[in-house]
């Protein structure tokens, strides 16, 4: 019988979909400043594998000489950015729902059997909740990230005004790199979620709009049966 | 929503439970949609809005640069104008030190023919000799030069504070206005400060670097360090300083950036 069930509360899918277009905005914008200064490259024993960024790259977005512009994007949306995390933040201790997101004891080793399902490798995963263990470290991750955003760009911005921020990031200079670097984290992130949620399918992708998964349940019986038979192929519940 | 359905419940038979699914889906994904359009609209709005009218600032998109400047005021009310910038040993200061641009110090000039002239609020004008600046008790400031573009170095100055400069020429009456303006002597490089940064214990009017006289590309004989700000608005060459309430010209808040660019 199918039964509609309760997933995404409204704040959090409100939360969701503002800050995506707002994090694309803060990384475009960031790119214009970036490329001002393109100093970062991943090099090991003297060869460089990835040089950020390539100049095919930077002409397809139209990236070079935008810097003062990108200042101005980057300096206005900060505010949207930070302030919708500070809600989503508050919301979630607030309303409790912190519980179902941020990683038990258990989740650092189930996440591992999760990743072993995902890859195919073991059939079965770990029972769960509204999030699997590897979901409940990802996006707790991804809000720490945010915070970092916050704290390292603070840091760059004012060195002078916020230079308590800037001694914890470890100095202007290397509060740049982390900020460059967890925008970096973005994108990987990015990449793994859309894989993830075009693999879990539409209830899931539909729960992030309208709040809710369509679930069918067992009709219950009368009698209990005397010994609860598991079933060795179900799946332990939605993922994503 | 879920009131609406339990009015509907007493008024006619209950909705079955595709219908709950149905009706769900499209008043949550309608207004996904209706929400998302207006984002797109409105962010084609900002991206499309018009330049800013050409004058003290120029070169940003109107709202923009609205932002810009709330967005400074906002912060302004919480700073303090007496944080010090951090300061390195000497050992750590550069030896090759990063020379970005030559915009308005490239003139050719005769050196001992250089003066400071300062245009008080009053009208009044005064003119100083590079020696006149030297006699005065000198102070040395190895801090990291930070550029707009993103990249800073330890660099290591050398000169009188411009507070020291005010107070040993009687300019205190000036530091009550709003602003000050300096530019270089061919006028081709201009940078408006706000009187907090101008006036901050570590602003210099710098006559050397690493312990020897400014070379020319630095901005002979006399240049602003203000490590409170952006490399942008640390004037080379000082030709004229004066003192305002309006906000005075700035090269590079001209073309986009932002006016204050403080640290």
């Amino acid at each position: 019988m199918k039964v509609i069930k309760e997933k995404h509360s409204l704040a959090m899918r409100w939360c969701h979909w503002v800050n995506f277009p707002i994090l694309t905005i803060m990384i475009w914008s960031g790119m214009f400043i970036y490329w001002a200064n393109d100093e970062y490259s991943i090099t090991l024993f003297g060869h460089t594998f990835v040089r950020f960024f390539p100049d095919w790259y930077y002409n397809l977005l139209h990236i070079p000489s935008r810097l003062a512009e990108g200042m101005a994007f980057h300096f206005l949306f900060m505010w949207f950015f930070t302030l919708n995390g500070i809600f989503y933040i508050l919301y979630t201790l607030i309303s409790g729902e912190w519980r179902e997101l941020v990683p038990q004891k258990k989740s650092f080793k189930e996440a591992f059997l999760v990743l072993l399902h995902d890859l195919h490798i073991r059939k079965m995963a770990p029972p769960q909740n509204k999030y699997n263990a590897a979901q409940r470290i990802a996006y707790t991750a991804i809000i720490v990230m945010g915070i970092g955003s916050v704290i390292t760009g603070l840091a760059i911005y004012k060195p002078v005004q916020f230079y308590y921020l800037a001694w914890i990031c470890g100095g202007y200079h290397f509060a740049r790199i982390i900020h460059f670097a967890l925008t970096l984290g973005y994108v990987f992130f990015f990449v793994i979620h859309i894989v993830q949620v075009i693999l879990a399918g539409w209830n899931n992708f539909r729960s992030v709009i309208s709040g809710f998964e369509v679930v069918n349940e067992q009709p219950k019986m009368i009698t209990q049966p005397v010994v609860e038979i598991k079933d060795e192929d179900e799946k332990a519940g939605p993922k994503e | 929503m879920k009131k609406l359905v339990q009015k509907n419940k007493k008024l006619k038979k209950e909705l079955t439970i595709d219908q709950k699914i149905n009706r769900r889906n499209f008043i949550s994904f309608t207004t996904f949609a209706v929400l998302g359009g207006a984002a797109f609209g409105g962010w084609r709005w900002l991206y499309n809005s018009p330049l800013e009218t050409p004058g003290i600032t120029a070169g940003t998109r109107a709202p923009l640069r609205r932002a810009l400047n709330k967005t400074e005021l906002a912060f302004r009310r919480v700073f303090s104008n007496n944080n010090l910038v951090e300061t390195y040993p000497k050992s750590m200061a550069a030896k090759n030190v990063r020379h970005n641009t030559d915009i308005g110090s490239d003139s050719k000039m005769d050196m001992d023919a250089w003066r400071l002239n300062v245009n008080k609020s009053t009208g009044e004008k005064l003119q100083f000799t590079i020696d006149q600046i030297k006699s005065l008790p000198k102070t040395e400031l190895v801090f990291s030069f930070k550029c707009v573009e993103g990249w800073d170095q330890i660099q290591y100055w050398g000169g009188v504070k411009f507070i020291d400069f005010i107070n040993h020429f009687g300019l205190q009456d000036q530091t009550q206005l709003g602003y000050v303006g300096m530019e270089t002597p061919d006028k081709g490089y201009y940078v408006g400060l706000d009187m907090p940064s101008a006036i901050h214990p570590q602003t210099l009017l710098a006559y050397e670097l690493n312990a020897e006289p400014i070379p020319f590309k630095h901005g002979q004989p006399l240049r602003l360090i203000i490590p409170v700000k952006y490399g942008i608005k640390n004037l080379k060459r000082i030709g004229t300083i004066t003192f305002s309430n309006q906000r005075p010209r700035d090269y590079w808040a001209e073309e986009g950036y932002d006016y204050y660019s403080g640290l």
